[in-house]
């Protein structure tokens, strides 16, 4: 009865109003802090937790070093990546059939056919050189990606503006532009009972591409601008085609047979509007051979008014993954040994709520501060404050270091933009800190360390460990997507395209959700057990 | 055998050898404590219910698509909560410990039990028994859940999936083999914690040395380095599990056993050491 009369009771502090609360809550944090800092263990406890990520994250981020000859590894096998107007790394390599167009104009094509072949013998995996036979063992079989149709670009320099508009394997007439945009038109599949007539045309900077299935009624699939777009740009028709991974799951892992392949189009009635200044198609392997993830070879042939076109490649971003042709490093991959990290950082934060039980100290606590809202607030701030500081401390160092030693061993670091950087290192720190600001939560409420510690690890760390190795990709989404682990997305630096074939998983720095969906599916975790820790606080007797 | 009795007043049974007759009451008095624990029985019940429940969420979640052969190791597969459930195992076995830190208990037992080294080893004896009968339960649960779930999507002999028989040698290695796995997750964190007296430091070292290593060697690039990672760390345990692909595992199942087995010993020798010479 007596604890109840204080638990109701407001004391003379919380009833003032306005910015006294506020410096109430103020001195509440202070105490808080006087406390953490006062624990030698919890102070050293972050210490570790930022030492341990990162020199874990700095050894396991160049690890390993890349031959590309018999006596030449490391820095000099670092790949000549194209890079895109976004500044994004791009491949592009692709068969283009030619001519210029002078200012505003417009090129029409029907398209009857897109037979694609794979090669089975060529390489596997990421390796940094092509192919040694490319086009041995080449066998047909469906390339999802493989497209063909008509490109407007810039020039025929690697990672040039463009826009494009396309039949694919099997996901229809699309319309892309610049690699990293990408609309869907027409379904269905090409052949010569069903075939699609595609058109582009510019006018200033701007290019719309429209699609038909019968060449009289077009709709509009999208418009691309393209900024800065020469006077005179290069058009015609196009085809490339990825490389084909064919990925057999099994428990665990997936054997994963990685090939080029080639795509051959039939194109007809090819009209023109315009000034366009030659009359004939000039042909250009771009990317050509070597440099390029397809066959290297490509080729176009014109007789009567049919126009066939054979290439292989791809015109899209570069993607991290075991399909990736080259040897690719993420700017993350250095914080791969955040789990250590949080580990140490969810003992902290637990043991930071939970000893104060042990110890009989709570009651002290409540005394001083009888608004226990307060004092759990306070001490998920103290918290979270420190666990930041570990996160930030160790990022910062952690990133620049280890990709400097990734680029050093040959792996080519796929670029990003200042912001993403800033925010993959700043978020990482905040997602440590909301995982602190959890664990305070659940050692609040569970009021035992142990018991704390593991719901906070399991929670965070058995979801990813599950969807990485033993759940299928369908259901690992998923539970990347409902638990807290979905908070690791914000790490991911390149964004997922739909138009690329990509086999990176969570390890390759691919999450299902975008990086701040992930974040917050973890942050309302945070949210929803302080609320409860604070209903349980105020109800129960300490 | 035909030694007097030091103590003759003793009414009880008189055991020949007084070390004899202080391992019984080390045992006994540990075994009441374990008992008598309420979160004792909260966790081994725990252990099961975790073990069974992820495992057949994971089994609901695995689908062989109809027309093909699937490769998939459905032993490995039933087994998977084997990894949630020794969360709980290293709790039990760490708080077996740490829990008499907690209270200042530690310092009435070792008045009653001086000789610390028998009372380590009739605390993990217990919490290993104790262990290894729950797992007993939640592994034979999970093959059971096996059997009802895997058939239903579409994991049968027809597509090339070997059956989840006991009588089968690698099914009969993976079911036994997990349990001794958890008896020795136990072992190990029982060692941990004996060498760090704090729960909240001691559970947060146990599921790191059992989820990091996985998880970090997801991460390796250096094929040299993952292989060395997945042979010497205490998750080459698991590989016990596998009964497809043995001959492809960085390290064999029993092998991959005795490593953990290894890091078990070791951890609770440090431990035992640790109680030896430090204060209470």
């Amino acid at each position: 009865m007596t604890s109840a009369s204080i638990r109701h009771g407001r004391p003379a502090a919380s009833r003032r109003a306005g910015g006294n609360a506020g410096a109430a809550f103020g001195c509440v944090v202070r105490a808080e802090w006087i406390k953490f800092r006062s624990v030698r263990g919890w102070v050293i406890g972050m210490i570790v937790a930022a030492l341990l990520t990162l020199l874990f994250g700095v050894f396991l981020a160049g690890n390993a070093s890349i031959g590309c000859g018999p006596t030449v590894s490391g820095r000099a096998c670092l790949p000549k990546v194209p890079v895109g107007p976004g500044g994004e790394a791009v491949t592009d390599s692709f068969y283009f059939a030619r001519q210029p167009l002078a200012g505003s104009g417009s090129l029409t094509v029907r398209v009857t056919s897109l037979a694609t072949m794979i090669s089975t013998g060529g390489h596997a995996g990421p390796v940094g050189q092509g192919p040694r036979n490319p086009l041995a063992n080449m066998q047909k079989g469906l390339v999802p990606w493989a497209k063909a149709g008509i490109i407007i670009t810039a020039s025929t320099r690697q990672g040039s503006a463009y826009a494009a508009i396309m039949v694919t394997g099997s996901h229809g007439v699309r319309m892309q532009d610049d690699y990293v945009h990408d609309t869907a038109g027409l379904a269905g599949v090409v052949s010569p009972a069903a075939p699609r007539w595609l058109r582009l045309t510019r006018s200033g900077d701007v290019i719309s591409g429209y699609d038909s299935a019968d060449g009289k009624h077009w709709d509009l699939v999208g418009t691309a601008t393209l900024t800065g777009l020469p006077g005179t740009v290069q058009a015609g028709p196009f085809a490339t085609s990825p490389i084909n991974n064919e990925v057999q799951p099994f428990f665990g892992g997936a054997h994963i047979q990685s090939g080029p392949s080639q795509a051959t189009a039939v194109m007809a009635d090819i009209t023109r509007h315009g000034h366009w200044p030659t009359a004939k198609w000039t042909g250009d392997n771009i990317g050509g051979r070597g440099n390029s993830p397809g066959t290297g070879a490509g080729y176009f042939r014109q007789s009567g008014g049919v126009l066939t076109i054979s290439g292989s490649g791809d015109i899209a971003p570069l993607v991290p993954g075991p399909g990736s042709f080259y040897p690719t490093a993420t700017i993350e991959q250095p914080l791969s040994a955040i789990f250590i990290g949080l580990i140490a950082v969810v003992v902290v934060a637990a043991m930071f709520f939970t000893t104060e039980y042990r110890r009989g100290l709570i009651r002290t606590t409540l005394a001083a501060t009888p608004s226990r809202g307060q004092v759990l607030a306070a001490k998920a701030v103290v918290a979270a404050g420190a666990a930041f500081l570990a996160g930030l401390v160790a990022s910062v160092i952690a990133v620049p270091i280890g990709i400097s030693r990734a680029r050093n061993q040959g792996q080519f670091v796929l670029p990003v933009s200042l912001l993403t950087e800033v925010r993959v290192l700043v978020g990482t720190a905040a997602m440590v800190a909301v995982a602190a600001i959890l664990a305070v939560a659940v050692g609040a409420i569970l009021r035992r360390s142990a018991a704390a510690v593991t719901t906070v690890i399991v929670l965070i760390v058995l979801p990813f460990l599950l969807s990485v190795a033993v759940l299928p990709n369908g259901a690992a989404d998923w539970v990347l997507r409902l638990t807290p682990a979905a908070g690791f997305a914000i790490e991911q630096s390149i964004p997922n395209y739909s138009q690329v074939s990509s086999l990176a998983g969570p390890a390759g720095g691919a999450y299902p959700l975008t990086p701040w969906e992930g974040f917050g599916v973890l942050c309302l975790y945070a949210v929803v057990a302080l609320a409860l820790a604070t209903v349980l606080l105020r109800r129960r007797d300490a | 055998m035909t030694q007097a009795p030091s103590h003759p007043v003793l009414a009880r049974p008189v055991l020949a050898h007084p070390v004899l007759a202080a391992s019984r009451d080390a045992l006994q008095a540990e075994w009441l404590k374990l008992r008598t624990v309420s979160s004792s029985a909260w966790l081994l019940t725990g252990v099961v219910a975790l073990t069974v429940g992820i495992g057949a969420a994971v089994m609901a979640a695995n689908r062989c698509p109809p027309g093909t052969t699937c490769l998939e190791d459905t032993a490995k597969l039933s087994l998977t909560g084997v990894q949630a459930g020794q969360a709980v195992v290293a709790v039990l076995a760490v708080i077996a410990v740490t829990g008499e830190y907690s209270t200042g208990m530690i310092r009435t037992t070792l008045t009653a039990m001086p000789r610390r080294g028998m009372l380590l080893t009739a605390k993990a004896l217990l919490i290993a028994a104790a262990v290894l009968a729950a797992s007993t339960a939640a592994v034979g649960a999970s093959v059971l859940a096996g059997w009802l779930i895997l058939p239903g999507h579409g994991f049968t002999a027809a597509r090339g999936v070997t059956g989840l028989s006991l009588a089968d040698g690698p099914v009969l290695r993976a079911t036994t083999g997990s349990v001794l796995y958890l008896g020795l997750i136990a072992l190990l964190s029982l060692g941990i914690g004996t060498l760090v007296r704090d729960s909240a430091v001691a559970i947060g070292t146990a599921l790191g040395l059992v989820y990091l290593f996985p998880v970090v060697t997801a991460f390796v690039s250096n094929p040299v380095w993952q292989r060395r990672l997945e042979r010497y760390s205490p998750m080459a345990g698991l590989n016990i599990q596998a009964t497809t692909g043995v001959k492809a595992l960085a390290i064999g199942p029993w092998a991959g056993l005795g490593v953990l087995g290894i890091w078990a010993v070791v951890t609770l020798l440090a431990g035992g050491l640790a109680l030896a010479l430090r204060d209470a």
